[in-house]
């Protein structure tokens, strides 16, 4: 199935869950603003929450620093 | 009624800037009427405020508020002086951000950490060799206070968890993040869009090393919510933080709260 990824198009596995998405990306789940399609996601809920044809998910990724 | 110098006096019809500072003020040698610098020459007319600043004095409270009224205009420092900014962790970037809005004589500010000042900070961060083993807070604000006595000062000494955040900071009109650690600079923006609805954010991502100037950006997320940085650069070893490319993000940042203040980049939806 395919989503948009921050803009751009993303082949994933069928019923992929937002923590299989990080994990393919190598993202520390810690360290991630995750949104789908505009709904803030917890990260409580990234192992159920599977992700759909056309879901538009957006990451924001934080390094250390400041 | 004229007021000057914070100090109201009856208008007597036909005086100029010049005849007031011979009554007032002989040794004043900057002339500032209803916020504008004007020359000795300038007539005044009932109602006006006039400030007499006299350079190389230390100016008072009201002296400083009305030198930034003349320097940005009424318009603009009204605004400034009205509006309340957070900034979480007061590092590199948080020690820089502040300096910058106390200058500009922004009203109030919440600082936030719980950390001393130690010797591997001061390749960028805006302390002093005699504040080592000071709080940041502490030591912060005794800076602050030279650059501006005028802006009110909030010091919140505590390590910060997700939770605190709405509690802590849910009333300013700018929350800066400016935290080290990327978890809490994660946790902070999932607060802001899950929490605090419209709390302005300016974050930050990536400004250790030296990488080309312009690869720092602000970003907008969503009207309201911008991040700062390159959002690669991290702090590891080989790639530290310095004072040049941490400062280009700091002021990034204030310039982002600035421009939120003056309602010429949007806010969150109130």
């Amino acid at each position: 199935m395919n989503i948009r990824l921050n803009g751009s198009e993303k082949t994933l596995k069928e019923f992929s869950s937002i923590s299989a998405l990080l994990q393919d990306l190598s993202l520390n789940p810690k360290t991630v603003v995750v949104e789908l399609n505009t709904e803030i996601i917890q990260p409580g809920s990234y192992d159920e929450q599977t992700l759909t044809e056309n879901d538009s998910v957006e990451i924001i990724r934080f390094v250390g620093g400041g | 009624m004229l007021s000057i110098n914070e100090h109201s006096i009856s208008y007597s019809g036909q005086q100029s800037i010049g005849e007031l500072v011979a009554t007032y003020k002989p040794e004043a040698n900057l002339f500032i009427l209803n916020g504008y610098p004007v020359s000795a020459h300038t007539a005044i007319s009932d109602g006006d405020s006039i400030c007499l600043i006299c350079k190389g004095e230390t100016p008072t409270a009201e002296e400083m508020d009305s030198l930034l009224t003349a320097r940005h205009t009424p318009g603009i420092q009204k605004k400034i002086r009205a509006a309340s900014i957070a900034i979480l962790g007061l590092g590199g970037l948080g020690s820089a951000v502040a300096g910058a809005m106390a200058k500009i004589g922004i009203g109030k500010m919440l600082l936030s950490d719980y950390d001393i000042v130690e010797p591997s900070n001061l390749n960028r961060q805006h302390y002093f060799v005699d504040q080592i083993g000071m709080l940041k807070t502490r030591a912060l604000q005794e800076n602050l206070r030279r650059m501006n006595p005028n802006t009110s000062l909030d010091l919140i000494e505590k390590k910060l968890t997700e939770a605190d955040i709405p509690v802590l900071f849910g009333k300013v009109d700018v929350l800066i993040e400016c935290f080290d650690d990327p978890e809490m600079k994660a946790a902070t923006l999932r607060t802001l869009l899950s929490k605090m609805k419209t709390i302005a954010y300016v974050g930050s991502s990536g400004m250790a090393g030296f990488a080309e100037n312009n690869t720092i950006r602000t970003r907008t997320i969503h009207p309201g919510l911008y991040i700062v940085g390159d959002e690669i650069s991290a702090a590891e070893p080989g790639q530290g933080l310095m004072a040049p490319r941490v400062g280009i993000a700091a002021h990034h940042q204030a310039n982002q709260a600035l421009r939120i203040i003056l309602q010429e980049a949007a806010g969150r939806t109130k």
